[in-house]
C-alpha cells in the first residue's frame, strides 16, 4: 500500500552519491592503500608512526590546555558583568578564529616568530580563544544567580563559590569548547606547515610531504589512517561524554551584572585589554609588514614563474561561487533528509555528513588524489577545487538550515498538501521561503570556507590556477623580501575579504560564529 | 459519497485504526465522537491521504482514493492547530489552496472566503497578529476556499475557550451550511457534535462502534459503554 516516492528518493540520491563517490569511497580507497603497505616493522615505519602521532597527541593537549587558559579572563569578564564595549569584545575575539589558517600562519611570521614550537603553540591559541570564550560564556551568562548566592549565603567564599559552583555548572561547556579546540589543533595543517618548518609535522602535514613532495603514497596513507582513528576516537569520547552528562538545571536570561567595585573594574579592564591587545599584535605586524614596501603594487606584476599573483583573487572567487553553489544545493538536499524523520535513513545521513568536518581536509584532498582515477580520471579536472570546498562546507550549510527546518511543524507542510500542493511545491512554498535565510547564512559560510581553505586544495590545485591560499604558501617559500612582502599583502587581501563576508553574516545572525 | 470500508492504519507498531467503517453522505454534515486517543485524528488523516493504509478501502463516489496522493485527493483537512502558513499574510493563507489548484487571479475568491468567517478587511493582517478565535477562522476560510468536495475539521474549537465556542460553534455551523458542504467533524464534546452534525459516528478504541441521529443513538445506544461514554 505504501507509496514509493521517486522525487523524494531523488532528493535523498544526491547528496548520498555526492558524500559517497567523493568522501566515502576515497576513504575506502586510503584505508586499502595504508592497510596493505603497513608491514610491521619494515624500515622504521612504526617509529615514524607513533613519533608524529605523538607529536601530534602531545602538542593538541597542550594548545587546548593553554587555550583554555588564556580564553579564562575574557570569559569570565564578558560572562559576568555587562560593560560598554562588552559585546565589541566578544566580537573582536572572534576575528582570528574566522582568519584562514594561511593567514594565521603568515601573521606569526611577520612577527619574526617562525621555525619553533612556541609559533606553532601560539598560533593555536590565537586561533582557538574564540571558541573558548564564546561556547563558555552563553552557558555562564545564563547561569541563576540565586545559585551562586545561595552558596554564599550558606558560607561559601568567592573562590569556593566559583570552584564548587560555578566550574561544575559549566563542565558540560568547558568539555564541549576543549574538545573542538583539540580537534581543531590535532589536525591543524596550515598553521604548522607554514611554522614548522622542517622538524615539526602533524599527522596532516606529514601526510602532505609524503604524499605530495615525496610522492610515498602508501606511507601517507597509513598516515591517515591514524589520523582517522585519532579523530574518530576523540569524537566518540566527546559523544560518550555528552550522553553521560546528566546535570540538567534551568537557564536562567542572561544576566550580567554591572561593575561595582574598582577592584573589579580594574580587573575587568585588565582582562579585555590584554586580552585583545595580545590577539592583536600578530594581526598589526602582518598589515604593517605588508604595508612597509610596495608590495600591494607587486601583486600585480606578471613573475615568470609564478604568474601575477593577484589572479589567484579571480580563482579564489570563482572557485568560491562554484563550490558555495554545490554547497548549497547539495546541503539544503541533505538538511530535508535529515529532519524528513524517516528514521535510520535520517539518522545516517546526519552522521555521514558530519564526517568530512570530522576527518580532516587533508585527507579530502589526499582521497581525490588517490581514488578518482575511477571511472573516469577527475584527478586533472579544475572541478576538483570548488568540489573538495563543498565537501568541507557542507557541514556548514546543514547546520545553518536544519535547526530552522526542524522549526517547521509538519503540520504546516500536510496543510499544504491537502490544499493541493504536490511534495515540491511544498518545498518552494513552505519549507523555502522559511529557510531561505538560514540557507544564506550556510551559503556565506560555504563561501567564507571556500577562500581560505588549504588543506584539500594543497592536493588538488594546478600550479595555473593557484586560489590565494596557495599563492601565499608559494611566496612564503620563495626567497627575497619581496615574495615575503606579497605573502603578507595577499594574507591582508584574504583576512579582508572573510572579515567583509563573516561582519555580514553576523549581522544577519548575531551569535552564530562560535559554534563550529 | 464517502465510504470508509474497515481500514487498518498502524503507526509505530501500534495499530490506531482497526477495521474502521464510515460513511458520510453528500451534503451531509458527520460527527465523530469519541474519547481522546480512539482514533478520531488519525481516521481523518488515513482519508486525507497523510498516513499509510494497511487494509481496506476508502472510496469517494465508488472509487477508491488510496492510489491519489493528499494533494490530489480533494478533501480539505483543517487542523487542530490550524497549522496557518507563518511567512504569509491571511489573505495568502486563505489564497493558497486556489493558487495550488491553478487560479492565478484569486483576490475575488479570497475577499469571499474571508466574508463567509467574518473576517473582511483581514487580508493583509499577519498571522501571528490574530487572536485565537481569528486564527480559527481564518483556517476555516483557508480550508472552504478551494471548494474541496469533502471538509474534515480536526476539533475545530478545541483551542479555544468557553465562551467563544460557543459563539463559533453557531457561526461555524453556519458557515458549513450556506456552503452546502460534505463534512466531517470530529470532538471530544457531545454538546458540539450534536450543535454541528446531523449524524454521529462513536469511536472506540480505533474503530466505529455506532453511528446514527444522536436521538437514535441516545434511545438505542448498541452498548453499555456508548450509553455511559454520552450521558
Amino acid at each position: 500500500m505504501r507509496r514509493i516516492r521517486w522525487g523524494w528518493v531523488a532528493v535523498a540520491a544526491v547528496p548520498a552519491v555526492f558524500i559517497g563517490y567523493f568522501f566515502v569511497y576515497p576513504v575506502v580507497r586510503i584505508l586499502g592503500l595504508g592497510l596493505s603497505e603497513l608491514n610491521i616493522g619494515a624500515s622504521g615505519l612504526e617509529a615514524r608512526l607513533v613519533r608524529v602521532g605523538w607529536f601530534t597527541l602531545w602538542q593538541a593537549t597542550i594548545s587546548t590546555f593553554l587555550t583554555l587558559l588564556a580564553a579564562a579572563p575574557l570569559t569570565w569578564a564578558v560572562s559576568t558583568y555587562e560593560f560598554r564595549g562588552r559585546r565589541l569584545a566578544t566580537a573582536l575575539v572572534t576575528v582570528p578564529f574566522v582568519l584562514p589558517t594561511v593567514v594565521v600562519g603568515t601573521a606569526f611570521v611577520s612577527l619574526g616568530f617562525g621555525d619553533s614550537i612556541w609559533a606553532i603553540l601560539a598560533a593555536h591559541v590565537f586561533f582557538n580563544t574564540a571558541v573558548v570564550v564564546r561556547t563558555v560564556s552563553t552557558l555562564w551568562a545564563r547561569i541563576d544567580p540565586q545559585l551562586e548566592e545561595a552558596a554564599r549565603v550558606l558560607g561559601a567564599t568567592g573562590w569556593s563559590v566559583f570552584r564548587r559552583i560555578t566550574l561544575p555548572l559549566l563542565k558540560p561547556s568547558i568539555a564541549a569548547a576543549a574538545s573542538i579546540v583539540f580537534l581543531f589543533t590535532f589536525t591543524s595543517f596550515g598553521v604548522v606547515l607554514i611554522l614548522g618548518g622542517f622538524e615539526y609535522a602533524t599527522l596532516e602535514v606529514e601526510i602532505y610531504r609524503q604524499a605530495v613532495t615525496l610522492f610515498d603514497l602508501p606511507l601517507a596513507a597509513a598516515l591517515a589512517i591514524v589520523q582517522l582513528v585519532g579523530v574518530t576516537g576523540a569524537l566518540y569520547a566527546y559523544s560518550r561524554y555528552q550522553e553521560r552528562k546528566t546535570v540538567t538545571w534551568t537557564l536562567d536570561r542572561a544576566s550580567n551584572r554591572p561593575i561595582s567595585t574598582g577592584r573589579e573594574r580594574l580587573a575587568v579592564a585588565l582582562s579585555v585589554t590584554v586580552t585583545i591587545g595580545a590577539l592583536s599584535i600578530p594581526l598589526v605586524a602582518l598589515v604593517a609588514r605588508s604595508l612597509s614596501g610596495s608590495f600591494y603594487g607587486a601583486l600585480f606584476e606578471t613573475d615568470p614563474v609564478i604568474g601575477r599573483p593577484i589572479s589567484a583573487v579571480g580563482n579564489s572567487l570563482l572557485f568560491a561561487v562554484a563550490a558555495m553553489s554545490i554547497a548549497t544545493v547539495v546541503g539544503l538536499m541533505a538538511a530535508s533528509v535529515i529532519t524528513a524523520r524517516r528514521g535510520s535513513l535520517s539518522r545516517w545521513f546526519d552522521l555521514t555528513l558530519m564526517l568530512p568536518l570530522g576527518t580532516s581536509a587533508v585527507t579530502i584532498g589526499f582521497g581525490f588524489i588517490v581514488a578518482l582515477g575511477w571511472p573516469i580520471d577527475l584527478r586533472a579536472s579544475v572541478w576538483l577545487i570548488p568540489i573538495a570546498h563543498a565537501l568541507v562546507a557542507i557541514p556548514f550549510v546543514v547546520r545553518s538550515t536544519v535547526p530552522t527546518l526542524r522549526s517547521i511543524p509538519d503540520e504546516t507542510r500536510e496543510a499544504a498538501a491537502v490544499l493541493g500542493a504536490s511534495p515540491s511545491r511544498v518545498w518552494r512554498h513552505i519549507d523555502m521561503p522559511i529557510v531561505s535565510r538560514a540557507a544564506l547564512v550556510g551559503a556565506a559560510f560555504a563561501f567564507v570556507v571556500s577562500l581560505g581553505e588549504f588543506g584539500a586544495t594543497s592536493f588538488v590545485a594546478r600550479p595555473n590556477t593557484p586560489t590565494i591560499p596557495t599563492m601565499i604558501f608559494r611566496l612564503l617559500g620563495r626567497p627575497g623580501e619581496t615574495s615575503f612582502g606579497m605573502a603578507m599583502a595577499l594574507a591582508v587581501v584574504l583576512a579582508g575579504l572573510t572579515a567583509g563576508i563573516v561582519m555580514w553574516i553576523d549581522r544577519v545572525q548575531f551569535g552564530e560564529i562560535g559554534r563550529f | 459519497m464517502l465510504d470508509v470500508k474497515a481500514i487498518d492504519v498502524t503507526i509505530e507498531d501500534h495499530q490506531v485504526l482497526k477495521e474502521t467503517s464510515l460513511r458520510v453522505t453528500t451534503g451531509e454534515v458527520m460527527a465523530v465522537l469519541g474519547p481522546s486517543g480512539s482514533g478520531k485524528t488519525t481516521l481523518l488523516r488515513a482519508i486525507a491521504g497523510l498516513v499509510a493504509v494497511d487494509s481496506g478501502d476508502i472510496t469517494w463516489d465508488g472509487e477508491s482514493v488510496l492510489g491519489i496522493p493528499s494533494h490530489l485527493r480533494r478533501f480539505g483537512l483543517m487542523f487542530q492547530g490550524y497549522a496557518l502558513f507563518p511567512h504569509m499574510d491571511v489573505a495568502d493563507n486563505v489564497a493558497f489552496g486556489l493558487k495550488m489548484s491553478g487560479h492565478d487571479k484569486v483576490a475575488n475568491e479570497v475577499a469571499d472566503a474571508l466574508e463567509w468567517v467574518d473576517l473582511g478587511g483581514f487580508g493583509d493582517r499577519t498571522v501571528d497578529s490574530l487572536s485565537g478565535g481569528e486564527k480559527q477562522r481564518v483556517a476555516l476560510a483557508r480550508t472552504l476556499a478551494p471548494q474541496p468536495r469533502l471538509v474534515m475539521l480536526d476539533e475545530p474549537l478545541g483551542a479555544l475557550d468557553r465562551n467563544l465556542r460557543q459563539r463559533l460553534v453557531v457561526d461555524t455551523r453556519r458557515v458549513l451550511e450556506e456552503r452546502g458542504v460534505t463534512a466531517i467533524v470530529v470532538t471530544h464534546d457531545r454538546d458540539e457534535a450534536s450543535a454541528l452534525a446531523d449524524r454521529l459516528a462513536i469511536m472506540r478504541d480505533g474503530s466505529v462502534v455506532q453511528t446514527g441521529h444522536i436521538e437514535d443513538i441516545l434511545a438505542d445506544p448498541a452498548d453499555d459503554w456508548v450509553a455511559e461514554f454520552l450521558s
